[in-house]
């Protein structure tokens, strides 16, 4: 897995490309609240490049949502696969997110 | 990755899939309609990602269906596998985690032994998609293992063994 980091406007622009399992999403997670605690506030993931996610994944993207709303933020979700909106309704995540179908549907309104 | 867009991190790579698949031991099944595949690997989940890309390999040569191989097969077999290493095995990096895999034409069995105490993985209950728990960061392992296979089994067998079974339709 690699993942990049772009802002565009005021908002933090993640894209991950490959798997975001157990072995590997610590990296993502530290980059993100890095940001966080720089004072970004917004952060959009794009999972367009996304392989599948496992569980601990999953856990890692419940935690970034909470510590950023904590901070008064957002995580918005777009570009998942049917596969990855399956795995997202199967576990109920969906209701906690902020999911659009592209990265332009998700910065409205952000 | 877009044109332009900063790589900022990069983990280590995972072992590369040739080695693993140089690795296992693959033979005909006893019927001779599918195959077996037996694999032990070192207690480290950078090794997770090769041994999933093999087993989806088997499950494409018998042509599982896409939404089986992109979906299924790696997550639930992604979380049998950190749970052997990270629950049963406790992380200890001299511990081993053993494969043995079925492949054939009506379903995939997958059993995967570590060697820790016995830790019942499916001992654990609760609903990670209700109420508080839906915003807790961990507990959805065994709950996906479930919903993404037609079975989950776990025994003791001189360490202690999840079985993994996928029916194809």
């Amino acid at each position: 897995m690699s993942f990049s980091i772009q802002k565009q406007g005021d908002v933090m622009m993640v894209e991950v490309e490959g798997q975001l399992i157990v072995g590997n999403r610590q990296e993502l997670k530290q980059r993100v609240l890095d940001e966080l605690e720089g004072g970004e506030r917004k952060f959009l993931i794009d999972f367009s490049q996304t392989g599948y996610i496992d569980s601990s994944g999953l856990g890692v993207l419940v935690s970034l949502s909470k510590k950023i709303r904590e901070q008064g933020g957002e995580l918005r979700l777009a570009n998942l696969n049917d596969d990855l909106k399956t795995l997202f309704e199967l576990t109920k995540l969906d209701t906690l997110f902020h999911i659009a179908d592209t990265r332009e549907r998700a910065l409205e309104a952000f | 990755m877009h044109p332009g867009a900063d790589p900022v991190r990069s983990v280590p790579p995972p072992p590369e899939l040739s080695s693993i698949r140089a690795a296992a031991r693959r033979v005909p099944s006893d019927d001779g309609q599918g195959v077996d595949l037996d694999l032990v690997i070192p207690n480290d989940v950078r090794y997770i990602e090769p041994v999933v890309e093999l087993i989806r390999d088997e499950c494409e040569a018998f042509d599982f269906p896409r939404r089986h191989r992109a979906l299924n097969v790696p997550v639930a077999l992604t979380e049998a596998l950190s749970n052997a290493m990270l629950r049963g095995n406790i992380g200890r990096p001299d511990a081993d985690v053993a494969l043995h895999c079925t492949v054939d034409p009506t379903a995939l069995v997958v059993e995967i032994r570590d060697q820790g105490e016995g830790f019942d993985l499916l001992a654990s209950t609760g609903d990670p998609t209700a109420g508080a728990a839906l915003e807790r960061e961990d507990g959805r392992g065994l709950f996906l293992m479930r919903a993404l296979m037609d079975r989950v089994e776990r025994f003791d067998d001189h360490g202690n063994v999840v079985r993994l079974t996928l029916l194809r339709p």
